[in-house]
């Protein structure tokens, strides 16, 4: 499949700053990518440079056969979308949508029945009269779209498209760009830093760690490997257990058992989320629970055992019903988790069946002690 | 694959910017400013210049000179002080308290930037002669205002007056309410509040209002000419010196004193700039 | 009670400095009674005064005007080495006395000026004629415009452009309908502050003008000749047009100001906090 996209070793620097280091990616036609990283990453630049809003200092930039290094953004076919809309505040909502119409003289009937179309689209046609210091957040985030794809783009970039609405506003957006994104099948880029939305939206993700890409894949595929320690941590919360890995054992410096991997011996880092804990009442177990923090649906609990502290997850329902509370003595397994050496790829961390992880180790740390 | 120098590097110079117009707009501003600003004032320069050190010192250590200069400044300096404390009150009293009239009132602070000089100049003139309202009130008193150096000052007052309450009522309108409340909570008494929590606040706002004021006060010239009495040495302000001069044909003179004044201001300019980078540096520390 | 006394005292200070100047100036004006005072006004001289007034400002404003467009453009809406110092020079012309300002003039077109000799050969008369006093007008209100309209411009922050630029307009069509659109309110400020100080503007134009009362005399110029030639009653009368210019002003200024009450709070400190030097 020929790319719609193509970035091949782009670099920038502001200043002394290297903003993007040698970046290369490809998008396919109809594709939804999303560029994510922390603040910093350089996403944005590397946004801007596609729509033609800044230079690379090196490397080239396709967009669909023309190479776009050298063309201005009029030219590229893009449309793009401001993280703060930058609708122009003295045009009502059709004069904004319109605006992309009349800059290229195009006929009164003709940016009319354009513009509806486009308000039908963003469901806003009671609105085309207002003005953006009258619409909400959410809805003037409409609008900037809208007038994006006024100039029917072959290409669709959008920079934190919802980063400045709040959560239950964002999450309906999110929903409804996915559905968009279906019916006009446009190349779409975005930027954002919320891990949640990308993995929610975007065929491909793409993440970014200080000017270069750490990973890029299908959400399942980063999921289930990510590349480095970086990615895993920016893909969610971890408990990170320092451990060492003996004859295919993993054993936490704490002192207890966590379970199997692949791989040589030595030091290295075991990553298990918080709901990759489970934890049972026992009247034997070593560990206890050391505080609950309940956040409505969802509930953190805190367990320790001599100096180790882990957290573990669980929705509140499953707390109740557990009957957990500060104190309660536990047991605690490990159902999945990774385990990172120096320079690479992680190995998983895997349980046989009637195992007891999280068990304690005896002195010598060799052996399980059986309680 | 071959890399693709881009434009930016043509544009080194300045941040690039995908916006268009810019050499364009750049080339009439300069060429505007060239012609209206820095070429006259570069002529000026150039024939003090021709007066060289020694010429330039003798033009500007004159006696009349001289007086004059201790006229324009000492009268300016007072009218300023007094204008402290009018300002800040004035600032004070529209920015904290609600009262009728307070919309007129504020509009009205206005009224000696958009008033004509000259026309200001003869109001204070005729109010102030033995024969003027004010005036007549005073002559019992033994106190002349008009064609006085006591008139330049009081012209000096009305000219300088917005420039303060202006500088400081953002400043005022800004104070932090729950800094006072809990200074209240506290024990102070009202008089305590203001002098040590919203004072020092203030200050240097007023520093700030304080220069502009003075510079006001030193390069006025059509408001003070009607009332002062305009006798060279006694009441007589550098700006009427210069165009006595020029009506005398002393270009030589004029030059050197149009110079000197524009030393002055310049400094004052470079002392208010500093004063206003330092209250900026106060207020986001 | 404190209060009341503060208020009392500061509408006093008011009253007593900005007030009665204000009245004395109407009061004499119709001292005579409305005849005598529509008289003075309708004075060939004065009409003449009021004509070259209005002759001046009509060429001083609209210059400076464009001049503030242009460099709201060049100056706001890039960055470049040196841009502060440009900022600078446009506001040096309110730093300077306006007595100071004729000056320059004189020295650069006088007779004895740097360009005077060349003036002379071929006629052309510039101080104590009519063009001279467009020009010390045109330097005295230089930088109104552009001050009230560059930190403006700067504010508003180029993303709106920027979109524009995406959504494929030209450099005029982003000018005309985006950016014009946004600085409305402050053209018109600057553009009401520089016409009251053209129409007022007193210390520059006495330098170079000819001082010929019914020939190159503005309205300030009349007010101050026939003051000193005891037409008192006249001198006001005339000088109570001005006055009028100046509460006319200060109205328009206090509703542009309540208009956009909303977009001022949000940017910046009030505009009159910054000096203007009237002459």
């Amino acid at each position: 499949m020929t790319a719609d996209i193509a970035v091949s070793h782009v670099s920038r620097s502001f200043g002394t700053h290297k903003v993007l280091d040698d970046v290369s990616l490809t998008v396919a036609p109809g594709e939804l990518l999303a560029l994510l990283g922390p603040s910093g990453s350089g996403k944005t630049t590397l946004l801007r440079l596609i729509a033609g809003l800044d230079q690379p200092d090196s490397g080239r930039i396709t967009i669909g056969d023309i190479d776009a290094s050298s063309r201005k953004p009029k030219e590229r076919g893009v449309g793009f979308v401001f993280q703060h809309y930058a609708l122009f505040r003295h045009m009502s909502v059709f004069e904004n949508i319109a605006f992309p119409l009349r800059v290229r003289k195009a006929g009164k009937a003709e940016i009319r029945a354009r513009v509806e179309e486009l308000l039908r689209l963003i469901q806003l046609e009671a609105l085309a009269e207002r003005y953006p210091s009258q619409l909400s957040g959410g809805q003037r985030q409409r609008v900037a779209l809208a007038r994006a794809l006024a100039s029917q783009p072959r290409v669709l970039l959008l920079d934190e498209p919802f980063g400045a609405l709040d959560a239950v506003v964002r999450r309906d957006l999110r929903r409804w760009l996915h559905h968009l994104h279906r019916e006009m099948n446009i190349t779409t880029i975005f930027v954002t830093h919320d891990q949640e939305e990308a993995f929610e939206l975007a065929d491909r993700v793409v993440i970014m760690q200080q000017g270069r890409i750490s990973q890029q894949g299908t959400p399942m595929d980063i999921y289930r490997q990510p590349a480095n320690i970086f990615v895993h941590e920016f893909l969610g919360e971890s408990n990170r257990i320092a451990c060492h890995v003996v004859d295919r054992k993993v054993l936490a410096e704490a002192g207890y058992f966590l379970g199997h991997t692949q791989g040589g011996d030595g030091a290295a880092t075991a990553f298990v989320r918080p709901h990759q804990i489970a934890v049972r009442p026992s009247a034997s177990g070593p560990w206890r629970i050391a505080q609950i923090a309940s956040s409505g649906t969802h509930a953190r609990l805190t367990l320790a055992w001599q100096e180790a502290r882990l957290e573990s997850g669980m929705t509140a329902d499953a707390l109740l019903a557990a009957g957990f509370a500060v104190g309660t003595q536990v047991d605690v397994a490990f159902t999945s988790g990774a385990v990172f050496r120096d320079g690479g790829a992680p190995s998983a961390l895997q349980n046989k069946p009637g195992e007891t992880s999280g068990s304690a180790l005896d002195a010598g740390r060799t052996r399980l002690s059986v309680l | 694959m071959s890399a693709t120098i881009s434009r930016s590097r043509r544009f080194a110079w300045r941040e690039p910017s995908i916006l268009p117009g810019f050499v364009p707009s750049l080339i009439f501003t300069l060429l505007w400013l060239g012609i209206i600003v820095v070429g006259p004032l570069a002529v000026m320069l150039w024939f003090t210049a021709g007066l060289g050190w020694r010429g330039f010192l003798d033009m500007v250590l004159r006696p009349r000179v001289l007086a004059d200069l201790r006229v324009s400044v000492g009268s300016a300096f007072i009218a300023s002080v007094v204008n402290l404390a009018f300002g800040l009150l004035i600032a004070w009293v529209l920015s904290r308290y609600r009262f009728p009239l307070r919309r007129i009132a504020d509009a009205l602070v206005d009224l000696p930037f958009a008033l004509p000089t000259a026309v200001a100049g003869i109001a204070l003139s005729t109010l102030y002669a033995p024969q003027g309202w004010i005036g007549h009130l005073l002559l019992p008193l033994g106190l002349r205002i008009a064609f006085t150096p006591a008139g330049i000052v009081v012209a000096m007052m009305f000219v300088s007056l917005p420039f303060i309450v202006r500088t400081v009522q953002p400043v005022i309108d800004d104070l932090d309410a729950e800094q006072e409340e809990a200074a209240h909570l506290m024990g102070a008494s009202a008089w305590q509040i203001f002098w040590r929590v919203s004072f020092p606040t203030i200050l240097p706002s007023l520093l700030t209002g304080f220069a502009l004021a003075f510079a006001r006060c030193l390069s006025e010239y059509g408001s003070i000419i009607f009332i002062a009495g305009n006798k060279p040495m006694i009441s007589e302000i550098v700006p009427l010196l210069i165009v006595a001069q020029l009506d005398q044909f002393d270009y030589r003179g004029a030059t050197a004193i149009g110079t000197l004044m524009l030393g002055v201001s310049f400094l004052l300019l470079l002392m208010i700039n500093l004063l206003q980078s330092w209250v900026r540096r106060r207020q986001n520390g | 009670m404190v209060r009341i006394l503060l208020i009392t005292a500061a509408l006093l200070v008011m009253v007593l400095f900005l007030v009665l100047p204000l009245l004395t100036v109407f009061i004499q004006a119709l001292s005579a009674g409305f005849g005598a005072y529509v008289a003075a006004i309708a004075d060939p001289n004065v009409t003449a005064a009021i004509g070259l007034t209005l002759l001046i400002a009509a060429i001083a404003v609209p210059a400076n005007l464009l001049f503030g467009i242009v460099a709201s453009w060049c100056i706001a809406r890039f960055r470049f080495p040196g841009r502060s110092v440009l900022l600078t020079l446009i506001d040096l012309p309110f730093s300077i006395s306006p007595v100071v300002a004729g000056l320059l003039e004189v020295l650069l077109f006088g007779l004895n000026g740097l360009l005077g000799p060349f003036l002379a050969v071929h006629g052309v008369q510039i101080i104590f004629a009519i063009p001279g006093m467009v020009i010390a007008t045109i330097f005295v209100t230089f930088p109104f415009v552009a001050r009230e309209v560059i930190p403006l411009a700067q504010e508003q922050g180029n993303d709106e452009e920027e979109a524009a630029v995406t959504l494929g307009a030209s450099g005029l069509q982003i000018f005309w309908r985006v950016s014009l659109p946004k600085i409305r309110w402050g053209l018109f400020y600057g553009v009401l502050l520089c016409n009251a100080r053209a129409m007022g503007e007193f210390g520059a134009v006495s330098v170079v003008s000819g001082k010929v009362f019914g020939a190159t005399d503005t309205l300030p110029l009349a007010v101050e000749s026939l003051y000193e030639s005891y037409e008192i009653q006249a001198a006001f009368a005339a000088a109570s047009l001005l006055a009028l210019l100046a509460l006319a002003t200060l109205v328009l200024k206090a509703a542009l100001e309540w208009w956009h009450r909303g977009e001022i709070a949000a940017s910046r400190p009030r505009t009159s906090a910054r000096p203007q030097k009237a002459a």
